[in-house]
Order: C-alpha cells, then structure tokens, then sequence
C-alpha cells in the first residue's frame, strides 16, 4: 500500500461535489480519505504536501491522446507519453489507435495495457478501433475488445466516413453501454487542405480545410446519434457550425457531448503566414469568429471538455514545407496553462469551470472514473500553482514531440505535482518541463 | 565611378532586402526599385543581349523542384549578363529524389559558395523557409500558387513600357485565379502601384473572398472587357486542379477564350498579355495570340531585365548609391 499524504492548506476545487474551499486533503491507501481531517485521524507519517497557495484539483482526464506505439515509437512511446501527460496533469488518458498494427484485435488492447503497467505513470485507458483496419468498412470485434479492456471505440484521428457504419456502431456498442468517439470530418470536402479555409489561406495559395468539412459531419453524427439513441462524443470541433449544431441538439434533450482542443481557444489562422510547420495542427487554427464562439461554447458548457489534441510527432518529419509535412503537436504538457492563459485570466471562465472541462465532464463521458475528490475514491490529485507563468520551450518537453505552435509564448498556471492513486508520480522540479 | 555607375545603373535608397520571396511584402516604392533598375539593366545590356560584369565572381544556383523552361533558362541567362556564374540543380536524378528534404538539398548547395538560390517549388512558403535557413540570398521562381514575383515584375514592367505608368489603368486577370502565382503576385504588385484589378473566370476558380480583400470580382469576360486596358490571360492549371473546375474545355473556351470577337469589343489600345505556355484555343485564340495587340514575347524579354534587376539588388542591397542619396536629400 503507498504511504498516506496529507496536502495541506490548498484551495480544494472539486466541481463534481460543488466545492471550492482552502482545506486539507488526507489521502491513505491510495484513496480520498477525508478533506479537512480530524487530526487523530492523520496516520503518523504522512507525508505532507505543502500547497499553501496551491490550487487542489481532481486529476485531468483526456478523451483522446496518440501515443504513437507500437509503429511509430519515433514520434513517441507509451512511457515518454505518460511523462508528458503527468507533467500536464493528466491521471487518466484515452488512448486513440493510430498506431501500425492499429488496436483492432484484443491482443493489441493488451499490448497498450501492458506497456502501460510498465511506464507506471498515468492511467492508460485504451480506445478500440471502430473498424477492423480503420478502413470504415467492417465492425471491429467489439466485444472481444471490451474484455480485453477497450472502454470506448473511435478510429479517430480518422473520421467514421460510412454513415451506415456509424449507425451499426452507435446500435451496436449500447450492449456494452461504452461511447463511440469520431472526429468529425467529411474527407471529400477536405482533402489535401492543409490549413483552415479562409482568406489567409486564399493569400497564400494554400489548400484550405473548409468549415463545411466538419459541420457537415457534425449534422450526420448528431442526426444519427438522435436515430439509434447512441452513446456518441464528437470531437474535438473547431468550428461555429459545429457549435451551433452541438447547442441545438442537446436543446433538444439528446445526450451527445462534444469537445474542442486548446490550441483551436487561442490561435487563428494567420499564423500560418510564416509558413512555420508548427501551425499545421489538426484541427486546424480557424479564423478568430469561430475562436470567440468557441470559447463561449466552453464557457457555457455547450462544449463539454477540452481534449489536449495531442498529435505527437517527430521533428524530422515536421521540418519540411506545409504539404509535405504531417499535422501534429505536442500539447498535453501546455493544455492547463492554455486554458488559464486564454479562458481564466481574461475573466471568460473561472477555476470550478475549468476543472470541470478538463476532469469532472470528460471523467463523465468516457465512463473511466476519476473526475472528483469524493471520500473513498482513488486519489487521482493534481496540484496546481496558479500565479506561476513560463515559457514554453519544447525542448524541455517529457513527449517526444518538439513540435508547438505555442513554442515561446509565455502562459500562466504550471502543474506542481500529479498523484495517480495515492502516489506521487510527478513533481515540478529544477530538471522537469517548466 | 564604378562600372554599374558608369552603365548608368544604380541601388534606389528603397530597396534594402537580401531575398525577393513575394510581391505581398513588397511597399509601393519597393516595386517601382524594382521596376526603375529593370529598365536600366535592360538598356545598359543592349535590351538584355549584350554581356556586362557587374556581378563577376558571384555565382547562381538554380534549384528547381517543379518543371520550368522559361523561368530557369531567363534567371540563367539574367545572371550570365551580369557576369555571374550560374549552376544548375533539379529535382528528378538528384538526392531529392533519394529521399533528402529540400531545405538540406538548399544547405548543400549554399556549402558550395553560391550567391543566390533561385528556387521553384510545388509548395507555398518553400522560398520563405529557405530564405530562414540559408546564408545566401533567395529569390522566388515560383512558389505552388503563392507568388511569383519575377512574373508579376515582368507584366508590371511590360504594362509600364506601353503606357508609362501602372496607375489609373484597370487590369483583368482571367481564368484560374485560384491555382495560379501569377494572379497573386499580379494582384499585389498591381494595386500597390494603383492599378484596378479585375479577377475574372468562372466562380471554381475565382473566390468570392477576393472582394473582401479589396479586388473586383467578375465572371462575365464580356461585361468588363470594354472597361480594360490590359488582359493577362491565364493558364488553366490542369495539372493543379484535383478535380476538373468546369465542365469541359469547351465550355471554358466558350465563355472565356479571347478571340477575334471579343477584340471588336475591346478598347483599340488594350494590351493583350499571357504568362505562358499559352494553351492555344483555350485561353486565346492564335488570332490574338498574334495579333497586334499581343506582347506576349516582349514579356518574356522583360522577364530576363526584372531577374537581372532582382539578381543586382539582392547582391546590393543597402549599397545605394551616393548620386542617389543626394537625389534623396535635395
């Protein structure tokens, strides 16, 4: 059993039980022990966490992270990805399957599962694929995938381009009561774009992504999600259709979520008028009305959760010209600051909201635990110090990945410690990422 | 008195940069340096046949990562009636195609001693990353359907040759504005010196957004032809269009060819321009193509003047001369 911590003085923020107050948090056997506990009540020993100034906060919770292995261990790997995901506050990933062999076999869910173990770090829930190959054309064996431990199924970062497939899905996957995951897109529409559709990429000649491309996907998912009574998540978004689509269905009552991704709250697309690869991300940065509406969307929970989007990839790969290098960035270690820097400071959204996007809600939908503070839970805690501000610098990244489009801004809020069932898995340091 | 003074050659206080990467970053006066020093190449080279030696001992490499014909044989030949050597890289049998990323194909040749890289390349941005990258100067030949200064320098000077001045005059760009570098680089230099610009061609290969950047719209050749005093008829970029914006050839002829007709409607003097390769019978007709009014070949002319005026003062930037600096202050 790990030894009992005692995080002292911190502003315990915990949306799922309405709380936001300064309070001890005692932690024994890896578990939620008590806030604010009886002083016989603390074993002698416990380690004590200072977090005077500290935000205490439930665990970050990621519905859909490559981790790149096996097949592409260049861009990164299980372990170097738990680092990363740690160093951001993550206790629990979803794991996507863009990986060579994809995860459509049970054997390939243990793999991850295992390698997991291994890297003993973050929680490392894994993500079956939809299809067999990801090629939209068959069911994967979701059953068989379930019991290997899939707990949810998507071929994301491809989108579900066969529509009966998408219904037989959404039918299919209520037996396990586990969510379908796409990301939504119309390749049709999109193919070959490398930026967002607007008057930059006009200007510069490039091929755009137009908005269509995912609206249109959007009203496709939600209409048969609505059909099939499905368990559906669609994300991450990035445009005001999709926003408007998402806001008027669940007007209606129809229990779809959504999520967007940090860097589609704060970077538009003129970026990409340097030509820097580094703004290639996926989705791509849109124009500034969509980013304005999306962050009202996040604010006013029309968007559930906020997903990292990290899409690591490795930095030979990355430097080449636009067309021929891949969409991707490394972001699960700058999603909190993100989201402080662009939501928190400006007034849009308070602490309790951010919280709950990035852990109570996602928690919620994937259906894998964490997500709260409650007594008797796995302590799943991530501290927090708000007033800290740095830079970022890739190069101090646990990921792999190097490639950022917010290399050397300067952001607010850093991650202090990560606590993954009790144990502390990851402290700020002088060596660690910030 | 230098020979580049004595040819009566010199640097306008305007330009100061190392690279020529797209017209879009270029100021007004920027151009007319450009423009001015093209003029003046051209006539100290006896209408750029003869050979003088203002760039002996500095050497250009051509690195073309796309096809090109006339733009690689005009930067060579402007480069050899400056003096300067010249060195030749393509894409197909190089280690481009051993799999080496073009900007350390661009490294290896800069390791070489060259001047200037001359770069052609499928991708926008390509010349902005090299220019990022490497120590020499970089001149864009054409950046997928970026930019292409050299080419819209080229138009701007033939235009400017014929009537004296940019300002004033409308200027139709027509057909496939979408694909083409040569509509972009156009549309900037064009309006920075006070032309009018007309995009026209069907609406799957003219934008609507370009009216939001200021720029007139049209579809129907035969609604704005009266108003025009240039026309640059561009190619249809075939091998550029995933899928075919139009239903035929045919059809696009139909509407947009300029033929014998459509001059009865046009102003006497309108200057009738083509990039080039022309596709005969698609975007004009050869009635026209050479016809009277037609200055295709004197473009390509200009176009060996604008790229010995890009080589020169990429190689002098900042060393403008004194007699110009005078002309500044008084």
């Amino acid at each position: 059993m790990t030894a009992p911590i005692l995080i002292t003085g911190g502003r315990i923020i915990d949306p799922a039980n309405q709380t936001d107050r300064v309070a001890d948090l005692l932690i024994v056997d890896g578990q939620i022990s008590a806030i604010d506990p009886a002083k016989e009540s603390i074993p002698d020993g416990a380690e004590k966490i200072d977090a005077s100034g500290k935000i205490v906060s439930p665990g970050f919770v990621d519905l859909g992270v490559e981790l790149r292995e096996p097949g592409f261990n260049e861009d990164e790997t299980i372990a170097t990805g738990s680092a990363a995901a740690l160093a951001g506050g993550f206790t629990s990933i979803l794991c996507c399957s863009s990986t060579m062999p994809c995860i459509d076999s049970p054997g390939a869910v243990e793999f991850v599962r295992q390698k997991a173990v291994q890297a003993d770090g973050v929680r490392v829930h894994v993500i079956g694929c939809l299809s067999k190959n990801r090629d939209c054309e068959q069911l994967a064996e979701f059953g068989l995938l379930h019991e290997a431990g899939a707990i949810a199924y998507s071929d994301a970062p491809r989108p579900i381009t066969n529509d009966a497939l998408l219904k037989r899905a959404l039918e299919y996957a209520r037996m396990f009561n586990l969510p379908i995951i796409n990301r939504p897109n119309v390749m049709s529409l999109s193919e070959g774009g490398v930026m967002h559709d607007g008057q930059v990429a006009l200007v510069l000649g490039l091929k755009g992504l137009p908005t269509e491309a995912e609206d249109l996907a959007v009203a496709r998912d939600v209409r048969i999600a609505e059909a099939t009574s499905g368990r559906l998540h669609i994300g991450p978004i990035s445009t005001m259709g999709a926003v408007d689509l998402v806001r008027r269905v669940k007007d209606r009552g129809i229990p779809i979520t959504a999520s967007v991704c940090p860097h589609n709250l704060c970077l538009d697309d003129s970026n990409l008028r340097s030509f820097d690869s580094r703004f290639k991300v996926h989705p791509p940065l849109r124009s500034p009305g969509h980013i304005s509406t999306l962050k009202a969307a996040v604010a006013d929970g029309t968007i559930d959760a906020i997903q990292s989007g990290h899409m690591p990839r490795a930095r030979e790969k990355k430097m080449d010209d636009l067309d021929a290098s891949p969409f991707g960035l490394a972001s699960l270690e700058t999603t909190l600051s993100t989201l402080v820097t662009y939501m928190v400071v400006p007034g849009l959204m308070d602490w309790s909201a951010v919280i709950d996007r990035l852990s109570t809600a996602p928690a919620r939908i994937a259906g894998v635990g964490g997500g709260c503070l409650s007594v008797g839970y796995p302590a799943d805690v991530t501290i927090i110090d708000p007033d800290a501000k740095w830079t970022v610098n890739p190069l101090k990244f646990k990921s792999r990945c190097v490639s950022t489009p917010l290399d050397g801004l300067t952001l607010d809020a850093v991650v202090d410690s990560t606590i993954v069932g009790g144990r502390v898995r990851y402290q700020r340091g002088d060596d660690s990422a910030k | 008195m230098s020979d580049a003074a004595q040819l009566g050659i010199t640097v306008p206080a305007a330009w100061t940069r190392r690279h020529l990467l797209d017209l879009e970053g270029l100021n007004g006066d920027e151009i007319l340096a450009l423009l001015d020093v093209a003029d003046q190449l051209k006539t100290a080279t006896g209408g750029c046949r003869h050979k003088i030696s203002v760039l002996a001992g500095k050497t250009c490499a051509n690195l073309f990562f796309e096809n090109s014909t006339r733009t690689r044989n005009s930067f060579s030949l402007a480069a050899k009636r400056l003096g300067a050597d010249t060195v030749e890289f393509s894409s197909t049998g190089s280690s481009v195609a051993k799999g080496e990323t073009f900007v350390d194909t661009a490294k290896t040749i800069e390791a070489m001693g060259v001047d200037w890289v001359v770069t052609r390349h499928r991708t926008p941005g390509t010349p902005h990353l090299l220019a990022r990258e490497l120590g020499c100067s970089v001149l864009n030949a054409g950046d997928g359907p970026h930019d292409h200064p050299t080419q819209g320098l080229l138009d701007m000077l033939t235009i400017r040759q014929h009537r004296g001045s940019i300002e004033g005059l409308t200027v139709a760009l027509v057909g496939d504005i979408a694909h083409s570098r040569t509509a972009r680089a156009n549309l900037w230099g064009l309006s920075k010196l006070g032309a009018h610009v007309i995009v026209c061609g069907p609406p799957t290969l003219v934008s609507q957004r370009w009216a939001e950047l200021g720029f007139e719209v049209a579809h129907d050749l035969d609604e704005i032809l009266p108003r025009c005093d240039v026309l640059n008829l561009l190619r249809i970029q075939f091998e550029r269009q995933a899928a075919r914006p139009f239903p035929s050839v045919h059809e696009y002829a139909n509407l947009y060819a300029m033929n014998v007709a459509r001059m009865k409607r046009a102003k006497d003097n309108i200057l009738i321009m083509a990039p080039g390769p022309i596709n005969r019978g698609v975007e004009i007709t050869p009635e026209v193509a050479d016809g009277p009014h037609s200055v295709i070949l004197e473009q390509v002319t200009n176009g060996i003047a604008v790229r010995m005026a890009a080589l020169y003062l990429t190689a002098n930037a900042g060393n403008h001369s004194i007699a110009d600096d005078k002309a500044g202050t008084r």
